[in-house]
């Protein structure tokens, strides 16, 4: 079944200057995703050409079974009925919180405005600031308003630009949630950009990790984090080490941490060089059996505590245990692996 | 600070609040003397025409203004064209064309005998072909709006670029076209800013005497100046002035209530701009709009201006040139000093006694931009005219026998209605300056022991260096331009550039008016560049 919104192999950048290439999605109705990565790696530019503001020079985009960005078609953004939410908000100045939520229902009668506003700022919790200016609201609650501005039309696709970036940790926890929350009341189809994978985990049910222009996962966000799909994927979700190792058979790999094996099998030949890949919190200390390792630093973050170890063979690992156990940095302790994912790359 | 520190401040500053309200109290005091014949003769004959044409120069410059300054603020903040970099910052350089050498370049180019008409006649032969009148309502308000747009370019070039183009991009999302965008989000949020811009124009042109002399176009500043010459009648020129006045206090009073607000719309912080990439015919009608207007309001004018100035090179660029470069600079650079001294006591007063008292005197100081030069000058000459008068008597009394004139006449009367005019000019770089310095430098200093007035020598003075710099530099180019109020108190043998200008055109000679001219336009460009450089850290 094709999705809502189906991109297709598109090319966007200017002046022989390529930003996104070869860039394809499907995203299926009332499902929640996420593009994810570092900033300039076109994932914004993505967003644009899905709104609109940024042609296309190869591919397609189509919205509900209509092309509305190609190299011969462009839609303007204004007939394309997408719902923004804006990094800095975007709210209208000059206009009232009231009128700027009502501002994409202009060919509604009055009354139905009036109601769809007071729907609108009691869905975020702001129904006293109807008469406010976007000056007098804190950063949160302009944050608020930008959503119901865009939510009001009831859009197909709703497109979020880094909409929690500009505002402090505390809040930006609380209010991620508020949104998919609303989001998910709502049923609303939405594509949203970020370079936090926090943020991408618990607003993304389907994350698509990116860099330089190009898909390089588009996966659950347990899977991303559990199978990366290459070394880029591996590095940049989740902490983690990579230790050298040779492929003894299809599912097992010998390492200085001894024989690893998981529930993954690889095609290589016996013999291959690889690294794999051992996240904290598939190293465990201080087990019956292990390979003894240096600790070479300790970060205590209350329930937990990082250790940063050094292997015999001269790999570092990290590795993430609860705080009881707590040993100080130049000390030996015995090292196992429970890797149930088993993650290898060939070098 | 010490309490008898405090009142050497506040008093100060109160006496420079006084020096701007004096002249102006003096001013609307013509209507309380009786004698009032001339002043009826003006009222039959001239009065009509004068509002009249005033109200058309005003409306049509405001347009123009507004046009063009908007319209290619737009363009050089929100579309992406070839050279757009280059016209972000050169389409302020008609700022350094003081308005009244752009009206003689346009007369002495377009004239009957000027080389246009000159070779339309060559080519058509004689009423072969059709040609607007220069001197004209029409003519007055295009050379204006050339040189005046900047104000108004500035202004929300500036505001655009701080809203980005989010909200326009949020609009479309929403459903607004292009255009829609731009009249319903754009246009709007900039408008404290379009005003303020479109004031600063509009006082400009009230102030204007320079170029309506050469057009023979009569409006206040003109007829002022006839009244004092022509008629020798200062009662009649106050009364003038106080029309004037009234007009300056309305545009006044819309700039200062919309830029405070200005402020508020500026509440979000912007991203990146992301511009409209022009393609095909419309990048290339953009860049030729984009050069027009350069070539007209700048490059067409310096170009004239060097060609005539070449020509009498040789002959004028002698003993008398340089003494008239010599008061010019001496007088700016007398009435820069003093300015900025003023406004320093102005700064400081301001944040170290903020109560009611001040802070009305602080605003009233800095209302001075806001009046005609010619205003001024009326203001002041009746003023001292009458301190003299006291100060006769006194001596008098005495038993002393002096003649007449203490202060009329005198250099020290030019260079009080310069400070007055100019004191907002340096107040504001000083102000910001002072704001960017820190309360906790100078609690540091005083914690370390140092007395109110070390702190200020040794902390504040040499923080304040580039403020301070620019300030002097500001006032010291305002004065080299400024005309009517030299003219009209300029003691003997004090004659500027920019008097030399006038006694030129309105001779007709436009090449003997050139070198004072292109001298002035190059000082000009450097409080422009001063501009540039602070606008391109936006």
């Amino acid at each position: 079944m094709p999705g809502i919104l189906e991109i297709n192999d598109i090319r966007c950048g200017y002046e022989g200057k390529t930003i996104v290439d070869d860039f394809s999605l499907s995203i299926r109705d009332t499902t929640l995703n996420c593009l994810l990565g570092p900033s300039g790696c076109g994932k914004t530019t993505v967003l644009r050409a899905i709104a609109g503001f940024e042609p296309v020079l190869e591919g397609e985009i189509i919205l509900d079974g209509r092309v509305i960005s190609s190299k011969t078609i462009q839609v303007p953004p204004e007939r394309r009925g997408i719902g923004m939410v804006f990094q800095d908000y975007a709210l209208f100045p000059h206009l009232s919180v009231g009128e700027n939520v009502t501002f994409g229902l202009r060919k509604q009668s009055r009354s139905q405005q009036r109601k769809v506003a007071h729907e609108m700022l009691e869905l975020v919790g702001l129904e006293d600031c109807m008469n406010r200016y976007p000056h007098e609201l804190s950063g949160g609650q302009q944050q608020r308003i930008a959503v119901a501005r865009a939510l009001a039309p009831e859009p197909p696709l709703l497109l979020m630009d880094e909409p929690f970036s500009n505002l402090d940790v505390d809040l930006r926890e609380r209010l991620v949630l508020d949104v998919r929350e609303i989001l998910r009341q709502r049923q609303t189809t939405t594509l949203f950009v970020t370079h936090d994978q926090e943020e991408a985990f618990v607003i993304g049910e389907h994350v698509a990790v990116m860099d330089d222009g190009r898909i390089l996962q588009w996966d659950l966000p347990y899977n991303l984090y559990h199978e990366p799909a290459n070394r880029f994927v591996a590095d940049f979700i989740g902490q983690g080490r990579l230790i050298e190792g040779v492929l003894v058979s299809h599912e097992s790999v010998e390492t200085s941490l001894g024989m690893l094996a998981g529930n993954r099998s690889y095609e290589w030949p016996a013999g291959t060089r690889v690294d794999v890949l051992l996240r904290p919190d598939d190293v465990l200390l201080d087990v019956e059996e292990g390979v003894d390792c240096l600790i070479t630093d300790r970060h205590f973050k209350g329930a937990q505590i990082m250790y940063t170890l050094r292997t015999p063979g001269g790999d570092e690992l990290l590795s993430l245990v609860p705080s009881h156990l707590d040993i100080n940095t130049g000390q030996k302790v015995k090292v196992g692996v429970d890797a149930e994912h088993l993650v290898v790359f060939r070098q | 600070m010490p309490a008898n520190k405090i009142t050497i401040w506040k008093i100060t500053t109160i006496m420079l609040a006084l020096i701007v309200v004096l002249p102006l109290m003096v001013v609307f005091s013509g209507w309380l003397q009786t004698e009032n014949m001339v002043w009826d003769h003006l009222a039959k004959t001239v009065l009509g025409d004068l509002l009249a044409n005033t109200a058309w120069l005003l409306l049509g410059v405001g347009i123009g203004v507004t046009v063009l300054g908007v319209g290619l603020a737009w363009l050089t903040t929100m579309c992406e064209f070839p050279g757009r970099r280059f016209f972000d910052w050169a389409l302020m350089l008609p700022l350094a064309v003081p308005a009244y050498v752009m009206a003689f370049v346009v007369l002495g180019l377009m004239d009957f005998t000027g080389p246009v008409q000159t070779t339309l006649r060559e080519t058509f032969g004689r009423g072969g072909y059709w040609f607007p009148e220069v001197r004209s309502t029409g003519g007055v308000i295009l050379v204006m709006a050339m040189v005046l747009y900047p104000y108004v370019y500035m202004l929300a070039r500036s505001s655009f670029l701080t809203q980005g183009n989010s909200t326009v991009e949020a609009a479309r999302s929403l459903g607004l076209s292009a255009w829609g965008a731009f009249f319903r989000i754009s246009v709007p949020t900039a408008r404290p800013a379009i005003v303020a811009g479109l004031s600063l124009a509009l006082m400009e042109t009230l102030a204007d005497f320079g170029t309506v002399a050469i057009f023979n176009y009569d409006t206040f500043t003109t007829a002022i100046y006839k009244a004092w010459f022509g008629l020798f009648n200062l009662q009649a020129a106050s009364q003038l002035a106080s029309f004037l006045l009234v007009l300056a206090v309305i545009a006044l009073t819309a700039e200062r209530n919309l830029r405070g607000r200005a402020k508020y719309h500026e509440a979000t912080r912007t991203t990146r701009v992301y511009r409209y990439r022009l393609v095909g015919w419309r990048q290339w009608a953009v860049l030729s709009i984009a050069s027009l207007v350069l070539t007209l309001a700048f490059v067409l004018p310096v170009i004239q201006l060097a060609s005539w100035a070449w020509t009498v090179l040789e002959e004028d660029l002698n003993s008398r040139y340089w003494g008239l470069l010599w008061h010019t600079l001496m007088l700016g650079g007398m009435a820069a000093i003093l300015t900025v001294t003023g406004a320093i006591i102005l700064a400081f007063t301001r944040r170290t006694h903020d109560d009611m008292a001040v802070r009305s005197s602080v605003n009233i100081a800095t209302l001075g931009y806001a009046l005609p030069g010619s205003v001024l000058a009326v203001g002041i000459m009746l003023t001292f005219t009458s301190m003299d008068n006291v100060l006769v008597t006194l001596f008098t009394l005495v038993g002393i026998e002096v003649s007449g004139q203490f202060l009329t006449g005198t250099v020290f009367a030019l260079i009080v209605a310069y400070m007055v005019r100019f004191l907002a000019v340096a107040y504001g770089p000083i102000d910001s300056g002072l704001g960017r310095i820190r309360a906790s430098l100078a609690e540091a200093a005083r914690g370390l022991g140092a007395t109110a007035a070390v702190t200020m020598w040794k902390i504040y003075l040499p923080l304040l260096r580039p403020g301070l710099f620019t300030a002097g530099l500001l006032v010291l180019v305002d004065v080299m331009k400024e005309m009517p109020a030299t003219m009209l108190l300029r003691p003997f043998g004090w004659d500027t550039l920019a008097v030399r200008i006038y006694e030129m055109t309105s001779e007709g000679e436009w090449e003997r008016a050139a070198l004072p001219a292109i001298t002035l336009i190059l000082v000009g460009l450097i409080p422009v560049m001063v501009l540039v450089r602070r606008s391109a850290k936006h």
